[in-house]
């Protein structure tokens, strides 16, 4: 059991970018009811925009310290983000708020691999490094090794949901989108313009996920166009699992996740006498996702809500 | 005469007897030429003859999805793992991998059976499948579905420990080819003085089992259980009020889908000659999907173009994209296969955009899509609901 401390501490880390990406999930689920399938592709161009940043300032022999090259870098991802989140809702969504529930799931797949491609297109089909312009310390806690990197992810998750929960629970806009989720024609009468609120939604997500793409990309040095699809899959696990269009609900699964994961693959191994080796550790989230949508499929935090046809 | 009619009424000919039937031979003359034209058409005539055979193991992929999306209305995102299923059933059975861990008579089963064999194990995971994620909404069931197809592909892909059964991600080499009537697929063989290669011999196997799955899903959808997919498809509540007891119709959709998919994997299998994980990948179910979509979800000629466009495209685009950056720009810089994909994605959000029913639709679904350009009277709109039925 001496890597049980070492397992949780990585969890952790990966829980909480699955938590990020999870609540741009939920938050387009709970007010419009669709499974946005093109946010992991957000997550990975916001990854691949900061890498080929970064790249670009120190071709330019930038002379800046590590730290300020990424967030220039973040600095430009986020917008990239938000506009591409903003453009998908107003063509591939926003036509077919009315349409049958089938064409809106078959356009988010078609967005996603148009933006997949497109990266395939822009950054070719092999793996980017992410630069080395981080001052990597490790610390030790009780036989386990945390960088100073992934302390920095965590504290910079936990402050980013803080203060999405700030905005949802206290501030005007987010009460205009707790309105719009719980019924979007009443709040119209109450002259919330629904419209804008979406929008803003997918906006805010999009900047979610821009940031968890860098995290990632970051944590494991590397960054690849088709790294959305996978994560993007984790991440809307965490947000069943939580119970989708629960923001805590997110934030929780994610975490939950991202532990569950991580000591399968540890220990699985060991478990099944070396049958089942640690290649199978992406199967975790498919049988998370498939056991929590059988029996509970409200998730942990959701109340159950009516079928809607 | 059903399927002769039913194709006359595709292409909006009559459905009197003598059309019917001429249309009908036209069609069975053309599609029993067609590899010979290919080949002495194009330089590289095999090599289209294999895009043709392979566009039709795609048009018995997209009617068994067709079933369960179109017909049904479920979203089924893991549609390529029955077909791997299929695959690798056969590739199990007919290559030397893993015949030392298997009872004689079980290797090298004879083709129809071996066939049957694919189909009902397919149609078993559809149920599998099916059985737990019915009670799910689309959205999620499409997630599931896409969960599932990714299961069956990483197990695919680390079963060469501790038992080497699938050889992990090299694949399955040395596949047996088909024999029937003791010829054996891979052999030349020679009619009346005529030299018929291989990929001609296969085209011949995979169409006769393509004619076979489109009668089957004529057949379907004219039958109560295809009346009833639709009815679940426009309205759950209302179908089981009707009586319909919808978990095991839509089960039946899945295992129907399901086996059509393994029948075709098969095919695939011994037309390859090799298999791995790789030909099974989320891609590909999007592919199928995007076939159905394309052409137009629950009719039968729309699928069936839809699968041809998809499958053919991908080749068409090498033959024009490369040299026409060779030309134009003195490099390559655009990938076709890229392009192909890039292509796909905007065709399948333009399409569900634009004209939601698809290239070809049935015509009442066509009505049903754009109510404003309707302008049928009552008596009418009885007749060609009457001719809908007799057509479909």
């Amino acid at each position: 059991m001496d890597h049980l401390l070492q397992h949780l501490i990585n969890g952790l880390v990966i829980g909480s970018v699955y938590a990020l990406i999870a609540l741009g999930y939920t938050m387009v689920y709970g007010i419009m009811q669709l499974i946005n399938f093109a946010h992991g592709e957000i997550v990975m161009i916001g990854a691949m925009v900061t890498i080929t940043c970064i790249n670009m300032l120190l071709g330019a022999n930038v002379a800046l310290p590590g730290i300020a090259l990424l967030l220039l870098g973040l600095a430009m991802a986020i917008p990239v983000s938000m506009a591409l989140g903003y453009g998908i809702e107003r063509v591939a969504y926003r036509p077919l708020r009315n349409a049958p529930r089938l064409a809106p799931l078959i356009t988010a797949i078609g967005v996603s691999i148009v933006l997949q491609q497109l990266a395939t297109l822009i950054w070719g089909r092999n793996y980017r490094p992410f630069p080395a312009i981080l001052d990597i310390k490790t610390f030790e806690i009780g036989g386990a090794v945390i960088t100073n990197l992934q302390v920095a992810i965590i504290v910079l998750a936990i402050l980013i949901m803080a203060a999405l929960f700030f905005l949802i629970e206290r501030s005007k806009l987010g009460r205009a989108m707790r309105a719009t989720a719980l019924n979007i024609d009443v709040a119209r009468l109450m002259g919330v313009n629904t419209n804008t609120i979406i929008s803003l939604t997918f906006v805010l997500g999009s900047a979610l996920g821009a940031v968890a793409g860098v995290m990632v990309a970051a944590n494991y040095d590397q960054a690849h166009a088709y790294m959305g699809f996978l994560i993007g899959l984790k991440a809307f696990t965490a947000a069943v699992l939580g119970g989708i269009g629960n923001l805590a609900g997110a934030v929780v699964g994610g975490l939950l996740l991202g532990i569950i994961e991580s000591l399968g693959a540890g220990y699985l191994s060991d478990l099944t006498g070396g049958v089942l080796t640690s290649s199978y550790k992406d199967i975790f989230a498919f049988a998370v996702l498939i056991l929590v949508l059988l029996f509970r499929p409200s998730g942990l935090l959701g109340e159950r809500v009516a079928e809607r046809a | 005469m059903t399927m002769a009619n039913s194709i006359a009424g595709w292409f909006g000919v009559g459905k009197q007897g003598q059309h019917a039937r001429l249309l009908l031979i036209l069609l069975t003359a053309f599609m029993l030429v067609l590899p010979f034209m290919l080949s002495a058409g194009f330089d590289s005539g095999n090599s289209w003859v294999r895009t043709v055979d392979f566009a039709l193991l795609y048009i018995m992929l997209a009617l068994g999805l067709n079933i369960v999306v179109g017909y049904a209305g479920l979203l089924d995102l893991g549609y390529i793992a029955f077909y791997a299923v299929g695959a690798y059933l056969y590739a199990l059975l007919n290559s030397p991998q893993i015949a030392a861990l298997l009872p004689a008579w079980m290797m090298y089963p004879p083709l129809l059976v071996m066939l049957l064999v694919a189909a009902v194990v397919a149609g078993c995971f559809g149920v599998m499948l099916g059985a737990p994620t019915l009670k799910l909404r689309g959205d999620y069931l499409a997630i599931v579905t896409l969960g599932f197809g990714e299961i069956i592909r990483i197990f695919m892909n680390n079963l060469d420990r501790p038992i080497n059964l699938t050889n992990g991600p090299q694949g399955i080499n040395n596949i047996e080819r088909v024999s029937l009537f003791g010829h054996e697929f891979g052999k030349p063989l020679e009619i009346l003085g005529v030299q018929i290669p291989m990929v001609h011999q296969y085209y011949y196997l995979i169409l006769a089992f393509c004619v076979l799955i489109i009668f089957v899903s004529i057949r379907l959808q004219r039958s109560r259980i295809g009346r009833a997919w639709v009815a679940i498809r426009e309205d759950e509540i209302a179908a089981a009020a009707m009586g319909i007891n919808t978990r095991n119709v839509k089960l039946l959709a899945f295992a129907m889908g399901a086996s059509f998919g393994g029948v075709s994997g098969s095919l695939f299998a011994s037309f390859q000659g090799f298999i791995s994980p790789e030909s099974f990948i989320l891609m590909e179910s999007i592919l199928v999907l995007c076939m159905v979509v394309l052409g137009g979800m629950g009719h039968i000629p729309g699928v069936i173009l839809g699968a041809i466009i998809v499958s053919i495209t991908p080749e068409a685009l090498r033959e024009v994209v490369n040299p026409l950056q060779d030309m134009l720009l003195g490099k390559r810089v655009v990938d076709p296969e890229n392009l192909r994909m890039l292509l796909f994605g905007m065709a399948m959000i333009i399409i569900m955009l634009l004209r939601p029913e698809g290239l070809w639709p049935s015509r009442r679904r066509k009505d049903e899509l754009h109510p404003a350009t309707k302008r049928i009277t009552k008596q009418e709109d009885a007749t060609l609901d009457e001719a809908e039925r007799e057509h479909e």
